[in-house]
This record gives structure tokens, C-alpha cells and sequence, in this order.
């Protein structure tokens, strides 16, 4: 049986959903209404369809934009090798016919929530959005530098699609930017504004680069990597204040330098903030929802009430890593985390019980440096580095007591698939076995 | 337009029109096509938007390049002789491609 769908993207997405779908009376409180129109929160409104959910679904995000893939801001989308178009999850059709209702640019400010879980979410424009279930997808938000000159012209963020047009449309007057924090984004982003021909300086302010989330031995690597390609990296740097253009006297508006704590000023016609985020947890906190780090969920994506669920980034959850200690919680920033945790919301929003395990894996392509991670390497007590200098691969594996845990792979997709697949089926790769980089790590993986 | 019709494991075939320079991948995605889970977005970083070719459309396929190649080896469902990634398949004009997806990505 053959269905035949066009891909076409022309309507407004609002316009076209709400068309098909049966618009919820105002007063009436039926249906599922996802505040965030995040990856995570696509991907609940996905899987609840795929999974049978036949009640109305509102996506409500509060960005201008359909929903959109954010990954790509700070490569390829910056550097203007993908079109906006291409970030785009779902075509206006396929929403149409699955009865999701997109609504765009809507800022929730208060939810009147009942003791049944449904409600009625007020925007800040003054409408009204009836629910029976509520599900957050409300991801977070850059953590602002607060220091002199913060607030100045050019200096920017990089969260979502509005940063990232920000940024582009300030890159072609630019010849210097400063990058401020040595993590994933302000890493990426570098990168990408370097091969933009731009004279980029990264300032980290801790003593090595993307510091929680590798080891040493990758943070060590990167660092050399990207100073072998000619970025400037400062470790252990922080900036004071940021100068401003213009003559003493006249107005001062736009972003002219970064001042160093020692007193010496870098260039910018950019500033780029990359220091991390913070989870959006207001609506949680004002509808009395548990919060420590992100919104407080049990394993099956469940908030404190225990009929709200929440999802991604801003979810604060039992690691899902098999075997985890119990009581360790944790909350990840990645889209694997999104798509899963979405997965095990929509069991749970379908009166199904799944809880939430799974092998975290990330990316990161930083220059022609591609890294990708499986597992999570904390509480590591051994690694093992396996290097082939002459083929650009670089893989770090953790173990502890014996059993592999994660592994950093860069340029090394081969070892990358062997580690998650082996941590998925709850497999080993002995360590003294895998020292050896010529040896495929699929070959020696063992039933622990 | 492009055309890429696309069979799945247990033999449904669903055809969709994509945009010329869209990859395969993008273009099952955006309509929802169930067999292709692509999280990564096209960045070649996770092998879930493995296809299997229909032999006689893998010659109009651009060469296969070592990362490509080397991720093939982690797909969910083992490799093929026409296993690709549909993110690294673009569409041209007038292209119509036969590509199968397998029984699971993850």
C-alpha cells in the first residue's frame, strides 16, 4: 500500500495544523498541551502519535520558528553550508495529518493546574491554553556573564535560532571575536569562525577545556589539536570587563574588546558567551513542582505530582545508565537524552511504564575533529588510549574495576559504535586487549 | 520532482517527493517516514538513517566516503553490499530512488 505525501513548506505551520485540527474549545480542558517546541519536545508529539495517542496535542514553543534542530546553529548552519530550511523537523503536512497543533512565539507566564493534572497555561500575549495532561519540554537558557560592559552591542549568545541569525548577521563586519568558555559551544562555534576567516581567541576560565564532560587525556588532546590549527586558546583566563567603541563623552553601545583580569584588552567586534545553561524551571517552581537542578522526575519522566511529566534538558532524572547507584541522579543536555526521555513521557502520557535506561551518547564536530561519546565516564578508575597519529584517530576508553563505562572517540567512529554497542548489550572490552589500536575493539568484546 | 520510494521491513512501501539537494535522510524525516530515525541530523555522527539501496539506483549515489564507510559498521541491522546512509544521499532532479529500511535503527 502506497500513500503519497508531498513535501511542501509553504503555509505558516500555525495556520496550517490548527486547519486540520479539532482546535480545543477555550473552556473545554482535553487534549495534551508540550510547552517547548524543542527537539524533546517534537519528539514526545511524535512517539505519542507513532504509540496511538488519538487526543489533541497543542506544541507550543515560544520562539518564531517551527520547530528546529539546534545542534547545527553553531556549525554548519553558521558557517552557511545548511539552509534554515534543512533544520526544520517536520514538514507543515505531517503535523496536519498527525492533529499536533504548532503554535509559534507564545511566552507561557502562569499555569493554573488542578489536582487531576489538567490546567488552563496563559501566555504573555494573553491567551489561553486549556490542557488534561501538561508535559514541560522547556529545555534551558544561556547562563549570562555578568560583568562590565555585559549588556554592550556584539555581545552575544548562542542558544537558539534567533542567537545564531544574531551572530551571522554581525560575522561579516567582524574581524576579531572572543570566544568566552572552553566547552562545546564556544569550542564549535570557534572553529566554525575560524574557517570563516576570523582572528578568533578562546578564553577558558578553568584549567582545561570542556571541563566535565571528557577526561583529561581528550581535554589535553583538543587543546593541542586546536592550537596545531591555529587557534588562540587561554586557559585559566578570564575577562574583567568588556570596552566599548567610541570616544570618551559619546555614546557607547558596541562592543570594541575584552579586558583580561592582568589588564591586557583583546580586539572583538564579537563576543561570544559560551559558559554554559541553566534550566528553565519558573513554570515548575510556580506550579509547586519539586526543582533541584532542573525539574526533580522519577524514571518514568514523572514530575512531583505525578502527572506532569518532564523532559530533556530541563529534567533533573535517575541516571539511565544501567547499573547506576542507586539514588544518583543526573540531568543531561544532549539530543539522545531528548529523543529518549521523550520516548519513556509518551509511554507514560498512554498509561504504559517504561523506565528510562539507556547508554547517553554525544557529539561534538569541532573542525575536521569529529568527537563522539558513549557512555559516561564518571567514576572512572582506568583508561586506556588508543592513538593512530597518522589516520587522525584518537579514542580514550574508562573503565572501572575492569568493566568499560564510556569512551571518547575522535575521528574514530569504528571504536565509538564498538563501545556503545557493547554498553548497550551490557558487554566488556577488556582493557589490556584494547591498548592496541590496530585491533578492531569489535573483535574483542566480550560477555563481561 | 525527486522521488524516493521507500520500503519497509516488513514490506510497505510509502513514496515521497523530496527537493533537489535534500538528502534522503531530510527528506523521509519532514514526512514522517517511520524506518529512519537520523538522530544526529545529518552531522554522520549516530548510523540511524541506514537504507538499503535497490541495486540498480547505487550507481546514480555519490562515492561512499571512510566515514560514511566506518559508521556503516555500527548500524543497528548488520551492513549490506548496498548499505548507505541516507544523509549522505542527495537528491538531484529528476532522481528516483528505491531504498529499503531496516527493521530497526537503535
Amino acid at each position: 500500500m502506497g500513500t503519497r505525501t508531498a513535501a511542501t513548506e509553504h503555509a505558516p505551520a500555525a495556520q496550517t495544523a490548527a486547519g486540520a485540527a479539532a482546535q480545543p474549545d477555550s473552556t473545554t480542558r482535553t487534549g495534551l498541551l508540550i510547552i517547548g517546541a524543542s527537539q524533546s519536545g517534537v519528539q514526545l508529539a511524535v512517539s505519542l502519535r507513532a504509540l496511538g495517542f488519538d487526543e489533541h496535542i497543542t506544541l507550543l514553543g515560544d520562539e518564531d520558528h517551527r520547530p528546529y534542530q539546534r545542534p547545527a546553529l553553531s556549525k554548519e548552519f553558521l558557517q552557511g553550508t545548511v539552509e534554515s530550511e534543512s533544520l526544520i523537523f517536520r514538514s507543515n503536512d505531517y503535523w496536519a495529518e498527525h492533529n499536533v497543533d504548532l503554535v509559534k512565539g507564545e511566552y507561557i507566564v502562569k499555569i493554573d493546574k488542578e489536582a487531576d493534572g489538567s490546567g488552563v497555561a496563559h501566555s504573555s500575549s494573553g491567551r489561553q491554553f486549556p490542557f488534561k495532561r501538561l508535559a514541560l519540554t522547556v529545555g534551558a537558557r544561556a547562563r549570562k556573564l555578568e560583568i562590565e560592559g555585559g549588556d554592550l552591542d556584539g555581545v552575544l549568545y548562542l542558544r537558539n535560532a534567533d542567537d545564531a541569525l544574531a551572530l551571522k548577521a554581525r560575522v561579516g563586519d567582524a574581524q576579531d571575536v572572543v570566544v568566552i568558555g572552553g566547552g562545546f559551544i564556544g569550542l564549535e562555534a570557534a572553529s566554525s569562525l575560524q574557517k570563516m576567516g576570523k582572528n578568533v581567541t578562546v578564553l577558558e576560565f578553568g584549567p582545561r577545556l570542556v571541563g566535565r564532560a571528557v577526561g583529561e587525556e581528550t581535554a589535553e588532546y583538543f587543546l593541542q589539536a586546536h592550537r596545531a590549527r591555529g587557534l588562540d586558546i587561554r586557559l585559566n583566563t578570564s575577562a574583567k570587563r568588556f570596552t566599548a567603541r567610541g570616544a570618551a563623552g559619546e555614546k557607547q553601545t558596541a562592543v570594541a574588546g575584552v579586558e583580561l583580569q592582568d589588564g591586557t584588552v583583546l580586539p572583538a567586534q564579537i563576543v561570544l558567551v559560551g559558559i554554559g545553561v541553566i534550566p528553565n524551571t519558573q513554570l515548575a517552581e510556580q506550579l509547586g513542582l519539586t526543582v533541584d537542578n532542573g525539574i526533580v522526575v522519577d524514571r518514568f519522566a514523572l514530575a512531583s505530582d505525578g502527572t506532569t511529566v518532564a523532559i530533556g534538558d530541563c529534567a533533573n532524572m535517575p541516571n539511565p545508565v544501567p547499573g547506576s547507584a542507586p539514588g544518583e541522579r543526573i540531568r543531561l543536555e544532549s539530543v539522545n537524552n531528548a529523543i529518549e526521555h521523550a520516548k519513556v513521557a509518551a509511554y507514560s502520557l498512554t498509561g504504559r511504564r517504561e523506565e528510562y535506561a539507556g547508554i547517553p551518547w554525544f557529539w561534538s564536530n569541532q573542525a575536521d575533529l569529529k568527537l563522539q561519546i558513549a557512555g559516561l565516564c564518571n567514576g572512572y578508575d582506568q583508561t586506556v588510549l588508543r592513538r593512530d597519529e597518522e589516520r587522525g584517530k584518537f579514542s580514550v576508553l574508562y573503565y572501572r574495576q575492569g568493566q568499560v563505562i564510556a569512551a571518547d572517540c575522535v575521528n574514530a567512529p569504528l571504536d565509538f559504535m564498538a563501545v556503545k554497542n557493547a554498553l548497550a548489550k551490557g558487554k566488556n572490552i577488556p582493557a589490556d586487549a584494547a591498548a592496541d589500536p590496530a585491533t578492531p575493539l569489535k573483535t574483542i568484546t566480550t560477555d563481561s | 520532482m525527486p522521488t524516493v520510494h521507500f520500503t519497509d521491513a516488513e514490506g510497505a512501501v510509502r513514496d515521497v517527493q523530496g527537493n533537489p539537494g535534500d538528502s534522503v535522510m531530510e527528506t523521509a524525516v519532514r514526512n514522517g517516514v517511520p524506518g529512519i530515525v537520523a538522530e544526529c541530523g545529518g552531522s554522520l555522527s549516530c548510523a540511524t538513517c541506514h537504507v538499503f539501496v535497490r541495486e540498480d539506483c547505487l550507481a546514480q549515489l555519490p562515492p561512499m566516503e571512510d566515514m560514511e564507510d566506518e559508521m556503516l559498521y555500527g548500524t543497528a541491522v548488520d551492513r549490506e553490499d548496498n548499505s548507505r546512509l541516507s544523509c549522505q544521499l542527495r537528491l538531484t532532479d529528476e532522481v528516483e530512488l528505491f531504498v529499503t529500511t531496516p527493521e530497526t535503527q537503535v
